[in-house]
């Protein structure tokens, strides 16, 4: 199988594309996973600005925006940077559905998956290509539609990323009449951009592997991303005949889901949850794959458990199908169903447990290196552990009770696909951009960026836990209401506190992707980037002070929190803008070929890997892809290609 | 953590809070021992020269026990949420203390109270927006029903949550314990108005109870 695809590719290799060829309708898998990746980073801008503003109106009800009172009065959404309830509903929509489907799986399935399989496997592309790049445009097409819906009357969808019936279907109900209908539109036309990319890359791992490549020496990247793909393959029709039903509620009149016609409000949240609690796996196991992969590089040591990494894999895969009743306990269905529900959601927790347990026995005995990415896979550890636990209280239907709904929930989900998912995507990306583009990403800012993203993700997240106990509800537009919320008020303060700290430390990151990319490196540029990321620790650590001075709750600081505050910003800012000065490398330097020492395939190939990835003949796979320091051998990694010896792959087991 | 819930104030709650409280200590545990053996190999195993890892891939002992442990504890904790489960969900009382019905409706609780014949759609119903009243220590069975879009029925201090179905009536059961007012917001969101969707729940004692029905069926007879 893998000759003929040889030859087939073979002759590609020397054509010359195009401007359009190269960089637009391409049909590299490469070219793909990088528009894929632009696609998300875009996309994650505007979700991130749409949870600033809902997270201003939370801390702050009912006042000014910061950087939106410019706008006029007459705008149905936010009159001079007001947040009315309307758009605090489309915002809090929007921010989900944006970091869902447009963020984390365009990254994680869609860069990731298109970067990793073919060039992991020993394959030279995609076994089909032009439905790869179709994925990719109908994703685009999928994105425009779904952005198409801010600029349309009665503005975006309102009704919850989890679009519940009737609210959703009857457009009365929120006064949203195009925008809910652009957002199902958009849904049915991205669920057959995911459809093409499953279809594309379970066949390649099947069909492409090189010569030796057994499953058991697939990496646990590629497998998780297998297992993604078929969840993607059987999930995405369901997401997309349910938005189609809602288009035919909403536009024919039909009436799947109106009680008053008949129709049946929860068959929405069954057809909407049977969907989702696989996409739920959908986003998180590519980022257990990622840690999977890092973790061993990293710890120069064979991944601890292999096999029950991919058993348990495909025992989640399995058990994702048959839990989606725990989204509905309160919902009104039978709640006998409920005690199945919960005994398949706790089943599904142990296979989870063992992928952790797993992961701290590859760091048992290891030689861990503390690099950028092999810090953010250490956090998706951690993050991922406090996620899952936190899923314990939710998976008990009794518990679920009282916080279903709340806070805590919020929470929850937002460990695993922030803490998990999104620390996994920025790791991968950090690893593998070497090979992506050539060049690496600098290490000094990755670990400014590392620590104040790791940092204020969990001053935002974790009090969610305690606003969750404390009862309080999700979507709410005014916690401030609520007599029994008011005393928590500080909380809110302090997450959207920060929230903004949050969102701007992704700037580092910025500047760090930007001036790898494009090879900026002049003097100026290294001495602003310096500066910016300088100004932005200090100034965190200014508000910091002034708020442990003073109190949350005041506005502007007073003489005291203002010396104190300016003594810790000149403090942090000469620190960060030393230490940068001192440990940036040369930004958008050629990168080595295997600049992390790994084994696997991707880093057999030259670099920048050409159209055809291998040269003329493809590798040879003669080991697993976690032989590291391999008793005997001299260097503590070689590539997959190299032989081992039997009798010793066997010892270690 | 757990000073953060509020006050319980139902019989009820107390089972939910007890569930709360396992759930919370066993994954403070369970993370304490994650994160220290993490932090520990962290700083034991981090790279120096000249040392090399350790050569092996994995344990099976060790994989047998960290599936069975994990599992045993889940199964013991799901036995005893299912004893709590269907007291609280599927043991729907015959002979509740008080009824009312209570419909939601973009944006109110609209309570329904049964007069002295104790039959819902007659003419001597009181019906009361944003307002249940009740008496201390007696059980309370509470018809839901919807009309527009879904809503939740949530007493955060009694630690009861029901979705409010269109087209359906879902029963809901609990005791109250303490005499004072408390809130009922809605939980699930359910339009613009959503936020501030809020009524009052009212505990009263047994003797007040008698005085506010009294008060309320003669002003409703005005």
């Amino acid at each position: 199988m893998s000759e003929t695809t040889a030859d087939a590719h073979g002759a590609h290799d020397h054509h010359e594309g195009g401007f359009w060829s190269t960089y637009v309708f391409s049909l590299d898998h490469k070219m793909i996973a990088r528009q894929f990746l632009w696609l998300g980073l875009i996309m994650m801008v505007v979700g991130g600005i749409l949870a600033l503003i809902f997270r201003w109106q939370l801390a702050w009800p009912e006042t000014q925006v910061w950087g939106f009172e410019w706008i006029s009065d007459e705008s149905e959404g936010m009159p001079e940077g007001y947040v009315t309830p309307n758009f605090y509903n489309m915002a809090v929509t929007m921010h989900a559905t944006i970091m869902v489907f447009l963020v984390v799986m365009p990254i994680l399935v869609g860069c990731f998956g298109n970067f990793l399989i073919p060039l992991m496997i020993g394959a030279r592309d995609m076994a089909f290509p032009v439905l790869n790049m179709l994925s990719f445009w109908v994703a685009v097409l999928g994105a425009v539609i779904m952005s198409a819906g801010f600029l349309v009357e009665g503005g975006h969808a309102a009704a919850g990323w989890t679009g519940y019936a009737p609210l959703s279907t009857i457009p009365e109900y929120t006064g949203v009449f195009m925008g809910q209908t652009l957002w199902a539109l958009s849904l049915f036309v991205l669920s057959f951009s995911s459809l093409m990319g499953s279809i594309n890359y379970i066949t390649t791992l099947i069909n492409m592997r090189t010569e030796g490549m057994t499953w058991f020496r697939v990496p646990l990247v590629v497998w998780s991303l297998f297992v993604t793909a078929i969840l993607g393959l059987l999930a995405l029709p369901i997401l997309g005949s349910a938005a189609a039903m809602m288009i035919f509620d909403r536009v024919f009149e039909t009436n799947f889901f109106n009680p008053a016609k008949g129709g049946e409000p929860l068959l929405w949240q069954h057809l909407f949850w049977y969907f989702g609690h696989p996409e739920v796996y959908i986003l998180i196991l590519p980022g257990m794959g990622i840690a999977s992969e890092l973790l061993p590089v990293y710890c120069r040591k064979p991944i601890f458990g292999y096999r029950a990494m991919v058993y348990a894999m495909l025992a989640i895969a399995f058990l994702s199908w048959i839990v989606w009743g725990h989204h509905m306990f309160q919902s009104g269905m039978n709640p006998a169903l409920g005690s199945a529900f919960m005994m398949t959601t706790l089943v599904i927790a142990i296979p989870s447990a063992i992928k952790t347990f797993n992961w701290l026995g590859t760091l048992w005995g290891g030689s861990i290196r503390f690099t950028v990415p092999m810090l953010h896979a250490l956090a998706f550890v951690i993050l991922f552990v406090i996620g899952g636990l936190s899923g314990i209280f939710m998976a008990s239907n009794v518990v679920d009770i009282y916080i279903h709904d709340t806070y805590f929930i919020v929470a929850h989900f937002h460990y695993v696909i922030f803490g998990g998912s999104v620390f996994a995507l920025f790791g991968g990306i950090q690893h593998w951009f070497p090979k992506m583009f050539g060049r690496s990403m600098d290490e000094a800012l990755g670990k400014v960026h590392f620590w104040l993203t790791f940092i204020f993700f969990n001053m935002v997240f974790f009090p969610m836990h305690i606003l969750g106990v404390g009862g309080h509800m999700r979507r709410i537009y005014n916690p401030m209401q609520y007599e029994f919320l008011q005393g928590m008020q500080p909380i809110n303060v302090i997450i959207t506190l920060s929230a903004l700290a949050l969102g701007l430390s992704q700037i580092p990151f910025v500047f760090n992707f930007f001036a790898t990319v494009f090879r900026w490196n002049a003097k100026w540029f290294r001495v602003l980037t310096q500066a910016v990321s300088a100004l932005i620790v200090g100034f965190i650590g200014y508000k910091s002070a002034a708020v442990m001075f003073e109190g949350l709750m005041e506005p502007v600081p007073s003489t005291g929190g203002r010396i104190v505050g300016t003594i810790v910003f000149v403090a942090l800012a000469v620190w960060i803008y030393r230490y940068l000065e001192k440990n940036m490398a040369p930004l958008g330097a050629d990168a080595p070929q295997n600049p992390w020492d790994a084994n696997t395939l991707e880093w057999v190939a030259p670099t920048p890997a050409p159209h055809g990835n291998f040269g003329p003949t493809l590798p040879v796979v003669q080991r697993g892809p976690y032989e590291y320091s391999v008793p005997g051998e001299e260097a503590d990694w070689a590539p997959q290609t190299e032989p081992i010896d039997p009798a010793l792959a066997e010892a270690g087991h | 953590m757990m000073s953060w819930l509020p006050e319980n104030i139902s019989l009820e709650g107390e089972e939910i809070d007890f569930l709360f409280y396992i759930s919370y200590y066993l994954t403070v545990v369970v993370f304490v021992m994650v994160a220290a053996a993490m932090i520990y190999f962290l700083i034991k195993y981090r790279a120096k020269p000249g040392v090399k890892a350790k050569y092996m891939h994995g344990n099976n002992t060790l994989e047998i026990l960290w599936t069975v442990i994990p599992t045993l504890i889940l199964l013991v904790f799901v036995l005893m949420t299912q004893t709590s489960w269907a007291k609280l969900k599927l043991a729907i009382p015959q002979n509740p203390h008080v009824r009312v019905e209570v419909t939601g409706k973009q944006f109110n609780w609209i309570v329904r109270y049964p007069g002295d014949d104790k039959k819902f759609g007659t003419k001597d119903d009181l019906v009361l927006d944003n307002q249940l009243n009740v008496p201390v220590n007696k059980q309370l069975l509470i018809s839901l029903k919807g009309t527009d879009v879904i809503h939740s029925f949530f007493i955060p201090h009694t630690r009861m949550k029901q979705d409010v179905v269109p087209g359906r009536t879902i029963p809901l059961w609990f005791t109250p314990t303490k005499v004072g007012k408390y809130e009922i917001p809605c939980a699930e969101l359910c339009g613009f108005g959503h936020s501030g969707m809020n009524g009052e729940f009212i505990v009263h004692s047994e003797a007040d109870y008698a005085k506010w029905r009294k008060k309320a069926w003669a002003e409703k007879d005005k």
